[in-house]
Parts: structure tokens; C-alpha cells; sequence
């Protein structure tokens, strides 16, 4: 038997492995350098400071776009939830932005809004409220109505009933929301500062994408990858299970 | 047409009879599930509503709650209420104690230890509802309902899929909480006999539409 945390660990060596391979096959530092090659250029970018004030600035657009996201698709998951005939006029709406293609979004916010930060954030939160309303009104129909009749006839006031009734009852359909929120969120970022921000990641990516620099692109994809995941393992993870906990006691 | 009822608010708490049902239909859908049902419920007094599955029993427990309001008639009910239905129906997701202090925030953290203890759970106030036997959730859920010191009290069927012991010994607390808190009682069951422990005025519920029918015999 493996032991349960090795198994994630060998299958990254194993990614690794096959990108040692991969560029042992190309032999070609321009279009696939080794992995230790990446080495000197991080800790120089690292050393400039370079590295640390895109990645900033990339943070803070996923924290504004994560939060704005949560709650106005909860705001609007709970209420589509809890009254069908909200549901009824909203959901053509929900359906028409869940298709619209991410691209089309950040273009037309850019075109409206103006090559500003405000745009920037708009469009990134644009693209995941339909996502995050769709899982929380999910989770708001399958409230249990028997709790709703016993926090009616004991007069709990709405406050208490939402905290302690209601949201209790929503957790595991936010923390999935929430999850696949922080994944798709940082990717649409990444777009919109590729299309149209001067600092970011995905700025970097766009100005040696240009210079056709293979391996400052990976320097900065592979950073900022593994800042978010260790997010998910230091915040989401944990908090996840602190939310869970009643249910495996 | 199904014309959202009016809602009865406390009377004079000197009132005698504070609780006053005067239910004219209620429906389903096109289905007529209730006819008129009339009764009222005195301070301190016991009233327990038989009838055989499915007649209506629960329906016209939650008109009379206050959690249905799609319905033809008049009920007249005191603000403080408390409940009890056939499943334990807890915030699985705190701990017993808050079970009880989330749903009565007047309640300090000694009395409510203290309604723990005398329902026979004092040492799982820390534990999670999902910790304890059925038996004892349904014990929480009788604290629940008595820790709040209610007005009227309504069950609904609370000892059904009990074991016989069980169940005995559920009535005996219950008998005991009735006679130390004295609420109006109204009690919905399809066991004559648990009524008729609990000394209640029996009310029997029949028919489709369901009414009450006549008592023929003293
Ligand atoms: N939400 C509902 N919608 C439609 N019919 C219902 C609903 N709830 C109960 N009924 C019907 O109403 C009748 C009475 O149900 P109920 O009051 O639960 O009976 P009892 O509690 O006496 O067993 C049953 O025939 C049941 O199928
Ligand atoms: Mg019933």
C-alpha cells in the first residue's frame, strides 16, 4: 500500500519526468527549456522585485473579482432560490450569461467601461456570477423545509436564521462554488491583463509571448501557478473541512 | 379560490381560551383535503387530534403553526409557540447546547444545561446532534420545545417509530414537562392511546374533506 499523501506527490514527479524527457527530446532551450534552466531566470525576476509586483497585482484582481463574484452570486443564488417567481423572470438572463463566451465579456467591458482596472475586475466577476448563482440556487431549492417550519413557529429572526440556519445548509454549495471559483477566476485574469492591463502576469506573459521567450513565459505561469496552489491548500482546503466537520464527528 | 388567511395575534394574556380554530377548506392543489374544523384550546389544556394516516392531520397542524398560510378560515394563536414534529428536525451543525440557545436567545447557558439534564442528555451538550442516538434527538427536541416556556405547544405524531418502551418513557417526560411548564397543548397522533395517557380532550378527524367527527359518547 501507498501511503495516502505520496500518490499526489509521485504523480508530480512524474510531470516532471515528462517534462525533463520532453525537453531532452526537443533539444531546443527556445522552445523547451529544461526545468532547471527556469532556475536563474525566477531568481533573478525574484531579486528585481519584478516578479513580486505582478504577481501582486494579479492577487488583487483574483481577491477583488473572488469576493465581488461570491457575493452577488449568492445574493442572487439565495433569492432565485428561495422565490420561483424571481426565478422565473432571472433564469433567461443566467442562461444567456452562462453562454456568453469569456473573450466576448472582457472585449466588450474594455470597449464600454474603457483600458481601466474597474473593466478589468468587471469582466472577470461578469464571467463567474453566472457560475457561482447557478451552484448557490442549487443549493438555496434544496433548503429543508422542515427546519424552515421550525425556525417559523419558534420566531427566529432573519438574521439568526440565515447564519445559523440557512448557511449552514448552503456550506458545502459554496465551497464548491468558491472552489471552482478561485480556478476560473484566476484564468480569466490572466486573459484580461494579456488583453488589456500593463502589469500582471498575464501583462509578462503577453510581453514575452511577444519576444517569443518560452522561458520567462514558464517563469511567470509556473509562479503564479503555484501561489495558487497553495491557496487551495492553506485556505480553501482547511476551511472546507473546518465546514464539514459536523457532518464526519 | 384560496385566499391567504389572516394571522391571529396574542390576545390579553389573562385570556381563557387563547388558542381559537376556525378552519373553513383548505385544498391542495383541486384536491379539497380539510372542511371546516372548529375548536378551541384553554390555557393549560391538552387537546389531541386522532385520525387515521393521511386524513389531514399534519395539514391542519401547520395551518394552526402559523407555517401554512394558503388556507380558508381563522386561527387565533399566542406569539410564544413551540414545536414538535415526528423527526427530531435539529441544527445538525451545532452543538446540542446551541440547539437550544440559538432558538431561545433569552436562555442563559445554566438553564439551558439545566432543560439538558432533566430530558435525561445533561453530559451531551457539547456533542453534535448527529452524535446521538434517534432516542436522544428526540429528547433534544422535546427540550427544545419546553426551554422556551411556550404558550402553546404543538406535536405532531412524536413518538411514532418508537419502540414500545421507548415511546412509554417519551410520553412519561412529556406528562411531566406538560404539568411543570403548563402549555396549551395540541397533540396530533393516530394512537388513541397515547392521547388518552396524556389525558387529553380528544378530537377525532375524518373523512375526505376531513372534519371533526361528532363524539357520540362521553
Ligand atoms: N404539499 C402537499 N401537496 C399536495 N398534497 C399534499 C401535500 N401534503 C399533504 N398532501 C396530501 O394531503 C393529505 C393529508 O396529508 P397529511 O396532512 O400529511 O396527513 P396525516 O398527517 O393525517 O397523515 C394526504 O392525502 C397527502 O397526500
Ligand atoms: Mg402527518
Amino acid at each position: 500500500m501507498i501511503e495516502k499523501g505520496l500518490v499526489p506527490a509521485l504523480s508530480l514527479i512524474g510531470l516532471l519526468l515528462l517534462w525533463v524527457v520532453a525537453a531532452a527530446l526537443t533539444a531546443d532551450a527556445t522552445i523547451l527549456p529544461t526545468p532547471w534552466s527556469l532556475v536563474g531566470p525566477f531568481l533573478r525576476e525574484l531579486q528585481s522585485g519584478e516578479l513580486l509586483f505582478h504577481l501582486g497585482h494579479t492577487l488583487l484582481r483574483v481577491i477583488w473579482a473572488f469576493v465581488l463574484a461570491m457575493t452577488v452570486g449568492m445574493a442572487l443564488g439565495l433569492v432565485m432560490g428561495r422565490f420561483p417567481k424571481v426565478d422565473r423572470w432571472l433564469d433567461p438572463w443566467l442562461v444567456v450569461f452562462l453562454n456568453l463566451p469569456a473573450l466576448v465579456l472582457i472585449v466588450l467591458c474594455y470597449l464600454w467601461i474603457g483600458l481601466n482596472e474597474t473593466a478589468a475586475i468587471v469582466a472577470v466577476t461578469l464571467n463567474k456570477v453566472p457560475n457561482v448563482t447557478t451552484m448557490i440556487r442549487e443549493g438555496a431549492r434544496s433548503f429543508s423545509p422542515d427546519l424552515d417550519a421550525m425556525a417559523t413557529v419558534y420566531r427566529m429572526p432573519p438574521v439568526t436564521r440565515l447564519r445559523h440556519v440557512l448557511l449552514p445548509q448552503l456550506a458545502p454549495f459554496v465551497a464548491a462554488a468558491a472552489r471552482s471559483g478561485v480556478a476560473v477566476i484566476w484564468k480569466i485574469v490572466l486573459v484580461v491583463e494579456f488583453l488589456g492591463r500593463s502589469s500582471g502576469i498575464g501583462f509578462k506573459i503577453h510581453l514575452y509571448f511577444q519576444l517569443f521567450d518560452v522561458r520567462m513565459v514558464l517563469v511567470y505561469a509556473l509562479s503564479f501557478i503555484i501561489v495558487m496552489l497553495v491557496v487551495e491548500w492553506s485556505v480553501l482546503q482547511p476551511w472546507e473541512r473546518r465546514v464539514r466537520r459536523w457532518r464526519i464527528a | 379560490m384560496v385566499c391567504p388567511a389572516t394571522l391571529g395575534t396574542a390576545r390579553a394574556p389573562l385570556a381563557d381560551r387563547m388558542i381559537k380554530v376556525d378552519v373553513t377548506r383548505k385544498f391542495y392543489g383541486d384536491t379539497q383535503i380539510l372542511g371546516r374544523i372548529a375548536f378551541e384550546i384553554k390555557r393549560g389544556e391538552t387537546v389531541a387530534v386522532l385520525g387515521p394516516s393521511g386524513v389531514g392531520k399534519s395539514t391542519l397542524l401547520r395551518i394552526i403553526a402559523g407555517i401554512d398560510h394558503t388556507y380558508e378560515g381563522q386561527v387565533t394563536r399566542p406569539e410564544k409557540m413551540a414545536i414538535v414534529f415526528q423527526e427530531p428536525t435539529l441544527l445538525l451543525w451545532r452543538s446540542v447546547l446551541q440547539n437550544l440557545m440559538l432558538i431561545h436567545p433569552g436562555l442563559s447557558d445554566h438553564a439551558a444545561r439545566g432543560m439538558l439534564e432533566k430530558v435525561g442528555i445533561g453530559g451531551k451538550a457539547d456533542l453534535f446532534p448527529g452524535q446521538l442516538s434517534l432516542g436522544q434527538q428526540r429528547r433534544l427536541a422535546l427540550a427544545r420545545a419546553f426551554a422556551g416556556d411556550p404558550e402553546f405547544l404543538i406535536m405532531d405524531e412524536p413518538f411514532v417509530s418508537l419502540d414500545p418502551q421507548t415511546a412509554e418513557v417519551m410520553l412519561a417526560l412529556t406528562e411531566t414537562l406538560i404539568a411543570e411548564v403548563r402549555p396549551a397543548t395540541l397533540f396530533v397522533t393516530h394512537a388513541r392511546a397515547e392521547a388518552e395517557r396524556l389525558r387529553a380532550r380528544i378530537l377525532e378527524l375524518r373523512g375526505t374533506p376531513a372534519s371533526l367527527a361528532p363524539r357520540l359518547v362521553l
